[in-house]
């Protein structure tokens, strides 16, 4: 027998004698909650589009995230090009995308596309790393990636500073509607890494004191159109 | 009490420590930050006691059908490419994972915390084979680099001072002192961010297996996983049997509550789900993603009538966070992987009830871990029922019969009330044993006094108001 | 009614005037006291060592004398835990398993007697100090106390209560834990002592004895400028 039958084995052993579920001093509620009674419990992610912009700029904020809402293309290129002479960005990262387009030509920085392939030197060496997003999560302040929709995995986590263009449509509420968002637009065929991003690289592992920037990104800013 | 050596070591660690003032002032220091955040964030849950019985629920139902979840996990894994191992124990978790190494022929592992790595001691026996490993997340770098275990298993160093970690980062990395754990943690990122960008293989572990989609999900603060698991060619995950979700929806629940009761974070840094190696069209990722799933007693674990649930534990630290034991005796006095309230459930069952019983009876039970934990699991009565499994088990003789007295003594009243007049008058003469090897009571008088018994008891009081 | 109250055996034996007050606050409430002189222990030490067997010779007879009681109140978090929670746990399968779930229904703590059940919280008591309140783990957790002991203390006359950070952190008694495990035990006492200290309160008050009696222990002997008092005397402190 092998070690997957074995292991099986052994569950259905264990499994055949039925386990009373303890707790019984910690009164569980009569119902058994489904999933729409879970999602009532957690954080409230806005009732309309407004709330949840406001949500969302709120945690972005608490996370030591830069947020920026712009009205036109145009404004977001100035803004970015204010950030890259502020920042003193030499060469940036990217990958093919209406947004990053755009803006990566405007900017006119040397830049790795990192779609089919690149040199980790060169993603290395880069001073920003400017994706997409598949959408802004308002209840947690997050920015959803995956490796499909935005260059890859080392894109959005290797260079210091992390810049992600969104529109305001791609807002979501919550995690449940991430979710849902995923499924629709990929199942079965997900990417290969899908990541939520709650602000810039952090560690409390000294004192659990916090401090930005443990190995990913220092700096996280995203622009909203 | 019996004195098995881990026993003897565990009483000697305990009694050492719980003296050491700055000890407990450090970590209740760190404690008492926590709680400030993590009460922040339960407090934006519209219902925390509710998301606590759902994720319970949840947990339970994955834990009662653990077959068909790893079955469909492992199958759509597979189908996008993905290697499932098996592993029965940690020998054979540690074979396949060298034998994996030897066939890359690698020269430089870089890893992301993997509690289940440090229960099979992996890096000893990568080390052992010749190749180099590094820790990258900054608390576990910290702890490799002092040759310790990590002290919590959420916070690895969170017993040391940033005058300790300066100190030791001179000593190892020959770097300037400094004060500043902001400066302390560029250093760390410096070294370690060449040492991704070089390794053939990254291990990682995993905090939830996903099994609708075949996907691991990790959770971290740091982005040391994300690079674990993006640049290098080989990317091994490793983890226990247990830690199964049904759906990928699951994790809009988990995610949240795992942050909020493990850092005190609505959600950490990055939640990143994997299903495969790099895909038809992806930019960059691995081009081998092997995950082990390992057993190592959990399935004793399951069979357990009684403490199933703690399988459902989904290592988020928080009653080590809130138990008093803890925060006095520190998470290296365990001697276990799995430290805390949590530790002290599971290990007997892991690693043998009678060797490691003291872990169950060093405990007043005072139940704050039940009542912190988000999923439910009845730790303080679990810690019960296993003192009556290894009393019933192995009786220590000595107790049993002082019980069996006592509880004669107890049954008649005249006794007992016989018993507290004596009491009165052996309490004129205890002066002058107490705290001495002579003195029967002294496990309570080398740091209290006794209490008295009064000039009048109760039972005198009642009698003579007729 | 007819309060049957139980007696733990350290408030027989060590806090008499916890007891006293407690027989003097019902009967001023116009109730009949009814002490059973044939109980001395709920048998906790026994069941926390994992002797149960041990446990329920001493359990039989609680229960069997308390199984005709209309109401039986409970001078202790932990006494009142053992026998409301866990006695149903100790007897599950068992021949006793009824009765024990049926005595279970029927106990209070008594703070929680006086609260929930009676509905009373001025009692007219006075106790003019600063005074901090310790809650028991086993009230606490086990039977959900906390609120009530309170309510008691508010309508206190002159009492000022300051809570400390810690009180519902464990002090360290456990019962056998405190001989099994002494310096750890002690540690934890420290953290709670240390606690009551901050707030500067001259009284720690609690509704278990036990806890109090762990902690009046380690202030005897660092002498630190702190008194323990059972919950009952403060409010059977009435102007005769």
């Amino acid at each position: 027998m092998n070690a997957r039958e074995t292991i099986f084995g052994r569950i259905r052993e264990a499994l055949s004698h039925p386990a009373h579920k303890s707790g019984g001093h910690d009164q569980a509620s009569p119902k058994p909650l489904g999933a729409a009674t879970a999602a009532d419990c957690m954080p409230f992610g806005g009732a309309n589009a407004a709330e949840q912009l406001a949500l969302f700029a709120q945690n972005a904020k608490e996370l030591a995230a830069d947020f920026y809402l712009v009205e036109t293309p145009e404004e977001l290129h100035a803004q970015l090009a204010e950030l890259a002479q502020r920042e003193g960005w030499k060469r940036v990262a990217s990958h093919a995308g209406e947004l990053t387009a755009a803006a990566c030509k405007v900017l006119g920085l040397p830049v790795t596309l990192t779609d089919g392939g690149y040199d980790v030197a060169d993603l290395e060496a880069s001073d920003a790393g400017i994706t997409e997003c598949e959408a802004l999560v308002a209840q947690t302040g997050s920015v959803l990636v995956t490796s499909r929709a935005c260059g890859g995995r080392g894109l959005s986590v290797l260079p210091p500073h992390h810049v992600v263009l969104a529109r305001r449509s791609q807002l979501v509420a919550d995690l449940n509607a991430a979710f849902a968002l995923l499924e629709a637009r990929y199942a079965p065929s997900y990417p290969s890494m899908i990541s939520f991003i709650s602000g810039p690289s952090r560690t409390g592992d000294i004192e659990r004191i916090l401090v930005l920037g443990a190995h990913g990104p220092k700096k996280l800013t995203i622009f909203c159109l | 009490m019996s004195t098995t050596p881990t026993a003897a070591l565990f009483k000697e660690r305990a009694t050492t420590i719980t003296k050491d003032l700055r000890h407990r002032a450090v970590i209740r220091g760190a404690l008492q930050k926590y709680g400030v955040v993590r009460d922040a964030k339960k407090a934006r849950f519209r219902d925390w006691q509710g998301a606590r019985t759902a994720a319970s629920e949840v947990k339970w139902q994955a834990i009662n059908h653990l077959d068909t979840h790893l079955a469909q996990f492992a199958e759509k894994l597979e189908a996008r490419g993905g290697i499932v191992h098996w592993a029965r124990d940690g020998a054979e978790a540690r074979q396949i994972i060298l034998d994996i190494v030897r066939s890359k022929n690698a020269h430089a592992i870089v890893k992301s915390k993997v509690m289940t790595g440090e229960e099979i001691h992996i890096n000893d026996a990568l080390e052992e084979a010749g190749f180099e490993v590094v820790e990258s997340d900054l608390g576990e770098y910290i702890c490799q680099l002092r040759h310790e275990a990590p002290y919590h298993f959420v916070f690895p160093a969170m017993h040391l001072t940033r005058g300790e970690i300066s100190d030791l980062f001179t000593e190892k990395l020959g770097t300037a002192p400094t004060n500043s754990p902001e400066e302390l943690t560029m250093i760390a990122r410096k070294v370690l961010r060449d040492k991704y960008i070089r390794a053939d293989i990254g291990i990682s572990g995993a905090n939830f297996a996903i099994a609708e989609t075949g996907m691991i999900s990790i959770t971290e603060n740091e982005g040391n996983a994300r690079l674990t698991c993006a640049l290098p060619k080989t990317h091994i995950a490793l983890l226990g049997i247990e830690k199964v979700l049904p759906k990928l929806s699951d994790l809009a629940l988990f995610l949240p509550m795992l942050g909020t009761v493990g850092c005190g974070q609505l959600l950490t840094g990055y939640n990143t789900m994997y299903g495969g190696p790099k895909q038809p069209g992806e930019a960059d990722g691995p081009e081998e993603f092997h995950v082990v799933l390992l057993d190592n007693r959990r399935t004793d674990l399951l069979a357990s009538t009684e403490q199933r649930d703690a399988l459902q534990c989904i290592r988020c630290g928080g009653c080590l966070n809130v138990c008093p034991i803890y925060k006095n005796i520190g998470g290296h006095t365990y001697g276990a992987t799995y430290q805390g309230p949590i530790g002290s459930v599971i290990t007997p069952h892991l690693r043998g009830l009678q060797e490691w019983k003291h872990l169950v009876f060093c405990s007043s039970l005072c139940g704050a871990c039940t009542e912190a934990c988000p999923v439910k699991i009845d730790l303080h009565h679990h810690l019960l029922q296993s003192r009556r499994d290894a009393i019933t088990e192995k009786p220590v003789w000595w107790e049993k019969l002082t019980f069996q007295a006592v509880g004669m003594v107890f049954n008649r009243a005249w006794l007992f009330s016989l018993g507290m007049k004596l009491g009165r008058i052996g309490q004129i003469f205890h002066p002058l044993i107490k705290n001495t090897p002579l003195d029967p009571a002294r496990a309570w008088t080398r740091a209290r006094e006794l209490p008295k018994v009064a000039p009048q008891t109760f039972r005198e009081w009642w009698n003579q108001r007729k | 009614m007819n309060v049957t109250l139980f007696i733990p055996c350290f408030i027989d034996a060590c806090f008499p005037k916890a007891g006293a007050s407690a027989v003097q606050i019902l009967e001023r409430l116009g109730h009949t006291v009814d002490y059973p002189q044939q109980l001395t222990c709920c048998g906790q030490p026994a069941f926390n060592s994992g002797y149960w067997e041990e446990t329920r010779t001493v359990a039989r007879p609680v229960l069997e004398r308390l199984k005709d009681a209309e109401v039986v109140v409970i001078l202790s978090g932990s006494c009142g835990a053992m026998i409301k929670n866990f006695y149903p746990e100790l007897f599950q399968g068992l021949p006793e398993e009824a009765v024990a779930k049926a005595v279970a229904a029927k106990c209070y703590e008594f703070s929680d007697f006086l609260v929930t059940r009676l509905g009373v919280s001025d009692l007219g008591a006075s106790f003019p100090h600063k005074v901090t309140f310790h809650d028991g783990c086993h009230g606490r957790r086990e039977l959900g106390i906390k609120a009530q002991p309170r309510q008691l203390l508010a309508s206190v006359r002159g009492l000022t209560l300051v809570e400390m950070e810690e009180a519902e952190t464990c002090c360290g008694f456990g019962g056998t834990f405190s001989a099994k495990f002494p310096s750890v035990s002690a540690a934890m006492g420290e953290g709670k002592l240390a606690s009551a200290l901050e707030t500067g309160a001259e009284y720690i008050v609690s509704n278990d004895s036990s806890c109090l009696m762990h902690q009046q222990g380690l202030i005897d002997r660092q002498g630190l400028p702190l008194k323990t008092i059972h919950l009952a005397e403060v409010l059977n402190n009435v102007q005769p």
